[in-house]
């Protein structure tokens, strides 16, 4: 047998199968009528589940982007002071972001795409809930025993279709939408840990040394300022001992390693 | 008769066309048969165009039962046999 036909008498074996039949066919079409009801409302429910899930992945995807913006500004800091090594550092964390901000895209354009099915699904069953709940009540005025093996099953087998097709669209929704909340608390925590930009050493760690790029010549500054008051103040026994102490006219930028090193020597 | 796409809605298919389906649900099902994805892609992309071309959709507050039922657009092979459930490929 085909495909299609397979596919067809499964889908509607189960789909019949939603619908418990009564004896009077007039209760069973109230039944109907408020199982379709609930199934509008749990419909609406998983629509909305799934614009949480998109608007989650929306937040995440703006994080990522923030820390891109940072990174690449850390990449200039750098470029400005020399230092190549975090350069290449800061960019290659931004490229590890760019890739997960790219799989983000593909996951909100899927959950809009899913969002969207269902939001015309639930058009289509509120459509069929309205004109179900006119029908049954014509149905049931004008109810003949002899009616109700044909029209009224029909209606039925009808109504019961469409939750079928409906129940199938919510569970693939609902699957989309557990595999993407395991992605997001996983993207969550690798953020919060800071091990998605984390190439080497921690974006703190990064922007420290560029900082230390700045502050280094400032620090050598106070630094030289401080001896040039120590040894001014005691000139006398500093120059018996070091004639020759360099570190009083050091000039600023002098790294505080060299006159230690000498001192020691 | 009366098909519809799941997640897509029922068209109304003159029974003329009925072949033509046959012809491309043979396709399908060797496609399904392989297990070569794309060409279930393509082999259920034809299907479901012959059926909204030759077919008129049916209003959304129409309420009766279809002839046919075939799988929504976006379906995956995998998709397709958990429907199918435990007779999997086995010919029915």
């Amino acid at each position: 047998m085909g495909l299609m036909r397979r596919f067809s008498s499964i889908f509607k074996a189960k789909a019949s199968k939603t619908l418990d039949k009564y004896e009077d066919p007039r209760e069973t079409l109230d039944y109907s009528y408020e199982r379709t009801l609930e199934m509008l409302q749990k419909m609406r429910r998983a629509v909305a589940d799934v614009a949480t899930s998109r608007k989650r992945i929306e937040l995440q995807a703006q994080q990522l982007q923030r820390s891109a913006a940072k990174l690449e500004g850390q990449a200039k800091q750098a470029v400005t002071q020399d230092r190549e090594d975090l350069a290449r550092e800061a960019l290659t964390r931004r490229q590890a972001i760019a890739t997960q901000l790219t799989d983000l895209q593909a996951q909100h354009d899927q959950l809009k795409a899913e969002e969207a099915r269902m939001v015309e699904a639930s058009r289509r069953l509120q459509a069929k809930v309205d004109s179900f709940r006119i029908r049954k009540e014509t149905m049931k005025a004008n109810y003949t025993a002899a009616e109700a093996q044909t029209k009224v099953n029909e209606a039925i087998s009808g109504i019961g279709e469409e939750m079928g097709d409906v129940g199938l669209a919510m569970q693939r929704a609902e699957d989309k939408v557990a595999q993407m909340q395991a992605r997001s608390g996983a993207l969550d925590e690798l953020m919060a840990t800071g091990a998605l930009d984390d190439a080497s050493m921690s974006s703190d760690r990064l922007q420290a040394e560029l900082d230390r790029g700045f502050a280094e010549p400032a620090v050598e500054a106070e630094l030289a300022r401080l001896r040039g008051e120590l040894t001014g103040g005691s000139t006398t026994a500093k120059q018996i001992d070091a004639p020759d102490d360099t570190p009083v006219k050091a000039p600023a930028e002098t790294p505080a390693e060299a006159p230690v090193e000498e001192e020691r020597r | 008769m009366i098909v519809r796409i799941s997640g897509e809605g029922q068209f109304d298919v003159p029974e003329s066309h009925v072949g033509e389906l046959n012809r491309l649900d043979e396709d399908l099902t060797k496609a399904v048969d392989s297990g070569d994805e794309a060409q279930f892609k393509s082999a259920l992309e034809a299907l479901l165009t012959s059926v909204r071309s030759a077919g008129e959709e049916l209003p959304a507050d129409w309420i009766g039962p279809s002839d046919l039922v075939l799988p929504s657009p976006d379906s995956s092979i995998h998709e397709v046999r958990e429907v199918l459930g435990d007779e999997g490929l086995i010919p029915g």
